[in-house]
């Protein structure tokens, strides 16, 4: 059973533990500082990882060995020096954000904006950026979503084969790679794009998909929550079919796939597109147990009046138990449920806006 | 010896020496500072090695020019100071 668990805000790192039923924050680090994205400790190593975006001094990624009592500034990612002339896409070589971590095989990788995936082999002691990718010619049509520049926000790892990796990019399609990174196909086939002129939708280079999740027991079931629907993929993102029988919406940022159901997900649905806010303010979580052929809207003890509390895309996870779920808003709201989105309850009111959360 | 100061809301992240330092431009006396303390240098510079959008540099009371070359002349008694920017509060 996972009982702890991990909330970047807006004003620090917040650490949760699990006592009975009941989660309770235990200890906040970098308090008044924007945590980007955190990584528990992992893939047999002891190291916890926080992403800062310091607003005036930059992105920082600091390491702790002893789950947060004490914390060490590591490497950041540092873009190479950029080419003489306009830059592909207009996008300057410069680290805006890590929006994304991930552990496999020794690896430690990192996500940025803008657009730009890195390895680490000596865990966060130094950063190479992977060339492959950035130097695909298909980046030149990546644009940002939510951002102004594009950004890797999903980095899933294939459970049984560490070399393997898909990303997602916001907006630049999913990519995988099956060769540890140094080669990459675009995997984005059977999304579509309602916010591109008609005779571009379907062009996988240019999709937004907010979050991609993995089903660890079944590898080749992949989930993402796309800017303008849901989309599943059987086959290990070869292809990828749209689900259209969600209730009210299916806008919405994050998505959290059954560590070992590969029929079920869950969903934070809100407002398309321009409102972002829970549809009629009342929050709900969408499940799926069948694959995507019908939804339950789960909304016990979640608020079903003037709620107007948007998840982030990394604002929802689920635990190695696949029922112990937690879920946390840009409005401070975090809320727990320990059977499988069957009921909520809160667990904090008034944290800073919440950009991620993990176990772990 | 030209004087370089850092603003102290960076003592919560990383040391600041206050340098002195025969720098004829503003990236030189920068410089001097980052080989006292190597990680100052990621929080005022970017990945281009140009002054962050969020960071400004005083040269005797004076914005600095240029913030991508850094080669704002110093005068032997010049002081800089390395301030956050209000824009990126």
């Amino acid at each position: 059973m996972q009982d702890r668990a991990w909330v970047a805000t807006r004003k620090g790192l917040f650490e949760l533990r699990r006592r009975g039923a009941s989660w309770a924050i235990a200890r906040s680090s970098f308090l008044g500082e924007p945590v980007s994205m955190l990584l528990p400790p992992q893939d047999g190593s002891a190291r916890l990882f926080a992403a800062l975006n310091l607003g005036h001094f930059g992105v920082k990624l600091h390491g702790s060995d002893d789950a947060g009592e004490t914390w060490q500034e590591l490497a950041v990612p540092t873009y190479p020096p950029q080419p003489e002339g306009d830059p592909v896409g207009g996008v300057a070589w410069k680290l805006v954000q890590i929006w994304s971590m991930a552990a496999a095989g020794g690896v430690l990788w990192a996500g940025t904006l803008p657009g730009g995936l890195f390895r680490s082999a000596d865990g966060g002691g130094s950063w190479q950026l992977v060339e492959s990718l950035w130097n695909q010619p298909g980046r030149a049509r990546w644009f940002g979503g939510g951002y102004d520049v594009p950004g890797i926000h999903s980095i899933c790892v294939h459970p049984q084969r560490s070399d393997e990796l898909l990303v997602g990019i916001s907006c630049g399609g999913a990519w995988v790679s099956r060769d540890g990174g140094a080669s990459w196909s675009l995997s984005a086939h059977g999304m579509r794009a309602a916010y591109m002129p008609p005779d571009q939708s379907g062009d996988p280079n240019i999709q937004d998909p907010h979050l991609i999740a993995r089903c660890r027991a079944a590898p080749d079931v992949l989930w993402c929550q796309h800017h303008n629907g849901i989309f599943r993929s059987t086959d290990n993102a070869t292809s990828w079919h749209e689900i259209t029988s969600a209730p009210d919406t299916s806008f919405g940022f994050a998505v959290a796939a059954h560590p070992n159901d590969p029929q079920t997900a869950w969903f934070a649905p809100a407002i398309a597109d321009e409102r972002r806010i829970p549809v009629n303010g009342a929050l709900a979580v969408h499940r799926t147990r069948d694959g995507g052929r019908s939804f339950e809207s789960l909304r016990a003890g979640l608020p079903q009046h003037d709620c107007y509390d948007l998840v982030y895309r990394h604002g929802l996870a689920v635990a190695d138990d696949g029922c112990t779920l937690l879920m946390g808003s840009t409005t401070g709201n975090l809320w727990a449920s320990a059977d499988a989105g069957e009921s909520w309850s809160q667990v904090a009111a008034n944290l800073p806006p919440i950009a991620a959360l993990r176990f772990g | 010896m030209a004087r370089i100061v850092f603003t102290q809301q960076l003592r919560r992240f990383t040391e600041v020496p206050q340098v002195d330092a025969p720098a004829a431009t503003l990236r030189a006396a920068l410089e001097a500072a980052f080989a006292l303390n190597p990680r100052l240098r990621g929080y005022v510079l970017d990945d281009q090695a140009h002054l962050r959008a969020n960071v400004v540099a005083f040269i005797d009371g004076r914005r600095c020019h240029d913030r991508v070359r850094l080669d704002d002349p110093l005068r032997p008694d010049s002081e800089v100071h390395v301030m956050q920017a209000l824009s990126g509060g």
